[in-house]
Order: C-alpha cells, then sequence, then structure tokens
C-alpha cells in the first residue's frame, strides 16, 4: 500500500492539476481525494510540488533485441524507460530476425514481464522480415499479441502491397501503422532537401517525400476500409492531409516525437550525426506545424521513436552514419518543454503521452481512475536536469538533445504499484 | 566618469590592439582550412597576396625551401585525385617540407572507424599539415576534431573545395586586376560541385556578382542568395559577363540520370565559341579540370589562348597552396 501526499494530479475528467492525495492497493489505484486519512501500513510518499501522472505509453520504440544488443538490449531500456517515468512500449518489428513469427511475438511479450518494470507491446512485421515483398501472418501474430502492423523504419512501398495488407489487416480490427516517406524520392538522402542541405553539400529527402506518402496511404485507405497510423509526422503538408482525412471521418491517426517539435535543420550545425535521423530535421515552419497540430488534436500521440545507436554507427562522415536518437529518457521533459513555453497546457501534453496512445492501443492503462493498475510517474514539473549524452539512463547515448537543458524531473516510476525507479 | 571605467574594463578583454589584434584574428580562424566559409575578405586578400608573392618567387626559378623545413605534410586522398595531390606535393615540397602521399581506396573504407583509425595513426605520426580529399561531405571536419595537425580540405564530397576557389579568385584577379564588382557564370552540374559551393561563397564574399547557369536537375535546391541567380539558359546567364566558369558533368550524371544524354547537354549547356559570344567580349574561360572536351566545354574555346586561363589556374594552384600551407604552419605554432 503506497499513499502519495501532497502532489498534483489530473484525473480523467480535470482539465486543471488537483491537489491532494492517491492511494495505491494491490497494485492498483485505490482512491483518491484531497484527503484520505492513512490507512495502516501504508508507505506514505510526499512530493510537495510533484505531479503525479499515469506512466507514459510510448507508441514507438526499437529496443535492440534480437539482433542488435550492441546498440541497446531490452534491459537496459527498462532502465532508460523507467528513468523516463516510461511504464508500456510499443516495440517495433524491425528487429533481426523480425518479429514476423508468432513465437517472436510472444519472446518479447515475455521478456517485457521479466522486466517487472515496463509492459513491451510487439508490432507484428506487416510484411516477412519487414522485407516490403509477401504479407506476414497477420491472425496468428495478433493472437501471440501482435498489436498492429508495420515495417518499423522502412515505408512499405509498393502500392499494391500497402493495399492488400490495409484490407487484410483490417479483417482482424487492426491497423497499419507506416513509415510515411517515399522511398524513391528519399533514397540516398541524408538531411531535409533545401538550401541548408546544399550548402553543406547533403544528399537532401524533399519535404515532399512524407506528404507523398501520405496522400497515397490516405486513398488507399478509403479503398480498402483499413485503418492507417502514420508514425513520426514531421511536415505541414502531411499534417493538413491527415487533418482533412480525420475531419471527413478517415480511419487515420498520426504519432510524432520529440526532435521533430523541439529541433529544426539547424540543429546539425557542423555536420553533428546525433542530429542525423529518419525522417530527418526539417524547417522552421514544418516545427511549428507540428506543435500546432499537437495542439489542435490532429497528432493522436507523442512517441519516443527511440533508435538506439552506438558510436560505431554514429563517428562517420554525415552521410554514412546511422539515422536515429535515443528518446525513452527525453520524452517527458522534452515534451514538457513545450507547456513551459505556452504551446501545450499539462492536460494536452500529458494526454498526448498516456490516456491518447494508450487508448490508441485499447489498454486499460493510461488514466488516473479508481481501479486501474498503478503504472505511475511522479515528476516535479520545475527542477531542471541537463541532457548529456554519455550519462543517460540506459545504452544507448545517441540524443539528439546533447546539452538541452530540461525543466521536469522524474522523482519515481511505479509498475503495478510496485516502484522501479527513484 | 562611469562610461570611461566601463571602457577600461571593456579594453582589458582585447589586449591586442591594431595590427597585432587582426593578425590574432586571422591566425586563430586559421587553425584549419576546411571551407571558404568561415574567411573573411580580409583573410581572403592577404591570402591572395601572399600567393602572388609565391608566384614571383616560382618564376623566378628560385626557392624557398626553408619555411617548412623539419614539417611533415600528410596528403590523404580517400578519392582519386591527379593535379590537386600534385600541386600540394609540390607547394609542400618548394617550401621543403617533407610530403608524404597515402591513397586510401574508398571502397576499403566499408566502416567509418578506418578513418579515425588513421586519425589515431597520423597523430602518432606527428603530422603538422593534413591535406584531406574524401567522397562525403564534411569528412574532413570529422577529421579535424581528432587530429592535432591542420588539416586542409583538398575536397569533401559536394560540399567544398577551397584552394580551387582561392586559386580562382587569383586567376581572376591577375587578369581583371581586381576581385570584386565582376560578373561571373559558372555553368553546368552545380549540384554535384564543391568547386561551386566554394567559389559562390568567395566570389558573393568579396562583392562580385555570380551568376549559376544549368539545366534544373543540376542545380542544387535553394542555392540562390545574396548575390546568385539562377539561369538555366545560357545566352541569359552569359550575357555580359566577365568571367566563364565551365564545371566538369561526370560520366555517371549522363546517360539519363539527371540530363538525358552528353550530346543534349553540350548542345544546350557546353561552352562552345557561339555561347561565349553572349559574354563580354573580353570575358575569360575558366575550368577547374579535368575536361571533358565536347561535353561541357568546346576544345576550340578551351585552347584558345586569348580567352582561356585554364593552364594559368594550375598554375596559380601551386602557389595558393603555398601560401595556405605557409600560412597554417605559422599560425598552429
Amino acid at each position: 500500500m503506497i499513499l502519495f501526499r501532497k502532489i498534483r494530479f489530473l484525473d480523467e475528467t480535470a482539465q486543471s492539476l488537483l491537489e491532494g492525495e492517491l492511494l495505491v492497493r494491490d497494485g492498483s489505484i485505490a482512491d483518491f481525494g484531497t484527503s484520505l486519512g492513512v490507512p495502516d501500513g501504508a508507505e506514505i510518499i510526499e512530493a510537495e510540488g510533484a505531479v503525479l501522472c499515469p506512466g507514459l505509453v510510448d507508441l514507438r520504440a526499437s529496443l535492440g533485441e534480437p539482433g542488435f544488443e550492441y546498440r541497446e538490449t531490452i534491459a537496459s531500456a527498462a532502465l532508460a524507460a523507467s528513468a523516463g517515468g516510461i511504464t508500456t512500449i510499443a516495440v517495433l518489428p524491425d528487429s533481426k530476425p523480425a518479429l514476423d513469427d508468432p513465437a517472436l511475438v510472444r519472446q518479447i511479450v515475455l521478456r517485457g514481464v521479466e522486466t517487472g518494470s515496463v509492459t513491451l507491446l510487439p508490432y507484428g512485421a506487416a510484411t516477412r522480415g519487414c522485407r516490403g515483398a509477401e504479407l506476414a501472418e497477420y491472425g496468428l501474430l495478433r493472437d501471440a499479441g501482435a498489436i498492429a502492423f508495420t515495417d518499423g523504419t522502412k515505408n512499405i512501398a509498393s502500392s499494391r502491397l500497402m493495399r492488400r495488407a490495409l484490407a487484410y489487416a483490417s479483417g482482424f480490427g487492426l491497423r497499419i501503422v507506416q513509415h510515411a516517406e517515399d522511398v524513391e524520392l528519399a533514397n540516398g538522402g541524408a538531411a531535409t532537401e533545401g538550401a541548408r542541405a546544399s550548402w553543406m553539400g547533403l544528399p537532401g529527402i524533399p519535404a515532399a517525400a512524407e506528404a507523398i506518402a501520405v496522400a497515397r496511404d490516405i486513398r488507399l485507405a478509403a479503398l480498402t476500409g483499413g485503418a492507417v497510423h502514420f508514425a513520426h509526422i514531421t511536415t505541414a503538408e502531411s499534417l493538413d492531409l491527415i487533418r482533412k482525412a480525420k475531419d471527413q471521418g478517415s480511419k487515420i491517426t498520426c504519432d510524432t516525437a520529440p526532435p521533430y517539435f523541439d529541433l529544426n535543420e539547424t540543429a546539425i550545425g557542423d555536420y553533428r550525426t546525433y542530429l542525423k535521423l529518419s525522417p530527418p530535421l526539417r524547417g522552421e515552419e514544418d516545427r511549428l506545424a507540428v506543435l500546432a497540430a499537437l495542439a489542435d488534436g490532429t497528432i493522436d500521440a507523442i512517441a519516443s521513436d527511440h533508435q538506439p545507436r552506438d558510436a560505431d554507427d554514429k563517428r562517420l562522415p554525415f552521410a554514412d552514419a546511422a539515422p536515429g536518437g535515443a528518446g525513452l529518457a527525453t520524452l517527458l521533459g522534452v515534451t514538457l518543454a513545450q507547456v513551459q513555453s505556452g504551446h501545450l497546457s499539462l492536460a494536452q501534453a500529458l494526454a498526448l503521452l498516456t490516456s491518447k496512445p494508450a487508448a490508441w492501443l485499447g489498454l486499460d492503462a493510461g488514466k488516473i481512475a479508481k481501479g486501474k493498475p498503478a503504472d505511475l510517474c511522479l515528476f516535479h514539473p520545475d527542477r531542471s536536469w541537463r541532457v548529456t549524452a554519455g550519462q543517460l539512463p540506459g545504452k544507448a547515448q545517441n540524443t539528439p538533445f546533447d546539452g538541452r537543458a530540461l525543466e521536469g524531473v522524474v522523482l519515481g516510476t511505479w509498475k503495478a504499484g510496485s516502484r522501479v525507479f527513484g | 566618469m562611469a562610461l570611461k571605467n566601463a571602457m577600461i574594463a571593456n579594453s582589458s578583454h582585447f589586449p591586442y590592439t591594431g595590427w597585432l589584434w587582426s593578425k590574432r584574428i586571422l591566425m586563430t580562424s586559421f587553425r584549419h582550412l576546411l571551407g571558404i566559409e568561415g574567411l573573411n575578405p580580409v583573410a581572403v586578400t592577404s591570402l591572395l597576396d601572399l600567393a602572388e608573392s609565391y608566384v614571383l618567387l616560382n618564376r623566378s626559378g628560385k626557392t624557398q625551401r626553408d619555411l617548412l623545413r623539419g614539417r611533415t605534410l600528410i596528403n590523404l586522398f580517400f578519392e582519386d585525385s591527379t593535379r590537386t595531390r600534385t600541386s600540394f606535393e609540390l607547394a609542400g615540397k618548394r617550401l621543403g617540407a617533407d610530403v608524404i602521399n597515402m591513397s586510401v581506396s574508398t571502397s576499403s573504407v566499408t566502416k567509418g572507424e578506418t578513418l579515425l583509425d588513421t586519425a589515431a595513426t597520423l597523430n602518432a605520426m606527428n603530422c603538422d599539415l593534413l591535406v584531406v580529399r574524401h567522397n562525403r561531405s564534411g569528412a574532413p571536419a570529422l577529421l579535424a576534431q581528432k587530429v592535432d595537425a591542420a588539416v586542409i580540405n583538398a575536397g569533401d564530397g559536394t560540399h567544398e573545395h577551397p584552394t580551387q576557389a582561392l586559386l580562382d579568385a587569383l586567376t581572376i584577379r591577375r587578369n581583371k586586376g581586381r576581385i570584386s564588382g565582376l560578373t561571373i557564370a559558372i555553368c553546368g552540374d552545380i549540384a554535384h560541385s564543391r568547386v561551386a559551393r566554394s567559389n559562390i561563397l568567395l566570389l558573393t564574399m568579396m562583392g562580385n556578382f555570380v551568376r549559376l547557369v544549368g539545366p534544373p536537375t543540376l542545380i542544387p535546391p535553394g542555392i540562390d542568395a545574396a548575390g546568385v541567380t539562377v539561369h538555366t539558359d545560357m545566352e541569359e546567364g552569359l550575357k555580359g559577363a566577365d568571367i566563364v566558369m565551365a564545371l566538369r558533368l561526370q560520366k555517371e550524371r549522363m546517360d539519363g540520370g539527371l540530363v538525358p544524354s552528353a550530346r543534349e547537354f553540350f548542345a544546350y549547356y557546353g561552352l562552345d565559341r557561339r555561347k561565349l559570344g553572349f559574354a563580354k567580349p573580353d570575358a575569360l574561360v575558366m575550368h577547374p579540370g579535368p575536361m571533358n572536351r565536347g561535353v561541357e566545354i568546346d576544345s576550340d574555346v578551351a585552347d584558345d589562348a586569348a580567352r582561356s586561363v585554364i593552364k594559368e589556374q594550375v598554375e596559380m594552384g601551386v602557389a595558393v597552396r603555398m601560401a595556405v600551407l605557409d600560412t597554417l604552419a605559422r599560425g598552429y605554432n
């Protein structure tokens, strides 16, 4: 039994913070209110000024296993997640081997249970081996625990195959998650096409490569009745297409990741490869459009987009370096920065990290309500820390936010009522 | 009184005055030469003046073999090059440096640790000056973070080739008597040209009008900046130009990739006598070499001694590189 006192929290309906107490019993939220009284034997946690929120639900992360253990392992990713207040992670399937077999999907679920600190919900591969040629076994993968289907960091390029994937997945009531980038246009690119890439002599990827992929898949979703989710959306043009499709009632959802609303292409500076991401960082206008879409509800969730890389992947000339940034430990802080700067309300920011992704996954989590599992994150919104590559929790240190000061320190993380961090 | 105190307090941050102070700026900003970006007109002018003195020295047949005596210059080439490497080698030897050529075939460099391993090796050898050519933009900048030597970018990917821009500037200055207020047309494959980028930066910085002329598929997006205009028609682009610079079109860009064929490219963008006629009557023809005769330039124009300064560019290359090596070697110690 744990009694949180002198904390602030948002319950299911509240738009502003309530001050009070919250009681956890048998791994669930038993009660909350302004004053509960102290039950016998309860551990008391007092944290004046701190905010208690549901554990973060991360829609998109690669964890290195199986096949890339030199970058990250499930154990090290779990440490980073707990330090970042994350209690649920949807795991990308483009590992080695890819999660295209029910046994592999089950294995990831079990490895999550073993950590005791984070629930792992694997995506199934949309195509065998994520090779973009033949459909994977959606039914068997779903029954093994797959929550949706995607080829991870690869776009399903063939229109014919994407059409079939959407149609077939709709029979099982599951979504296809797409890395929205026209493969032909993006091929060989290292940065967003434009003046900056031109002067640096970097091969460019036009921002339109994203909108073209989005436009096609919106039409294919309409054609098939399937549901498509666009991962890490980064441009104003794509967001306009998605907004319009949503208004027309299409089964379209999307997420973005912190680098795309916190940084723009100028952050690359002098060929800093930690800033090489896929999709690449965009111009300032696109960054502002992403922020606006977070505020107006066009974007359904903020995901960490955690892509662990080691030094050998990154200490290369920019065009040769592997894209991707570590994101678990900074997900909350970089999102809260937008609350500090007035672009999002705290309720909006937390919903994008908790209740909205949980609802997308169909989970009974991400809310502060009686009887819900006590997956909780306690953070102090006004304390600050500095992101330092080399000193982050977990193995992956390739943060695009190296040197950034963030307000919002995680004081503790609880998984089903057990303290896993802090 | 308060104002006077403030001035005194302020001046304590700047103990160097006048000439000393400007020299200090020059020296500290010259740890490496990674690009024209980062140089200022004062630095460019002083490099060109120094190079000018080396032109005279080279022509007089005398040598200056004690300036870099005991210094080691390594030519580290990850990409094939004959003229640039030879030019640096000659420049180093004329100043008395020990010159070593290292050619690393890019095919064997599959993993980039090799680049940084190489850096560690060079540090162990106490190399003073490192001339680097690499097929990836930013590679010399990466090396510069890891080696003790002064790094000179001898061409990186499609980014910069600063010594080429300096030698072009020297050639222009010697022939036109100035390096400002000129109209300069750069023609052909701008998109893949590091020579073009360095030249645009240098020439606009010095106050010239730069025109880029080529098919839209070979113009880099967003390149137009202050002092630069983009043209897709040679007549429009060359009209009234003082200098016409043709760029090399690589074989792999032809054959339907970015232009349909070499003959079509030559028909519309190859520099021949007719198209040169659009420029000023005394306009000079330049080319960074090596030339694809009959593709981006016609032999008739390239070999016209009255108009073409292509051979002089090569001569200026040695002098400019001597000036760069001299400046860096002094600034570094």
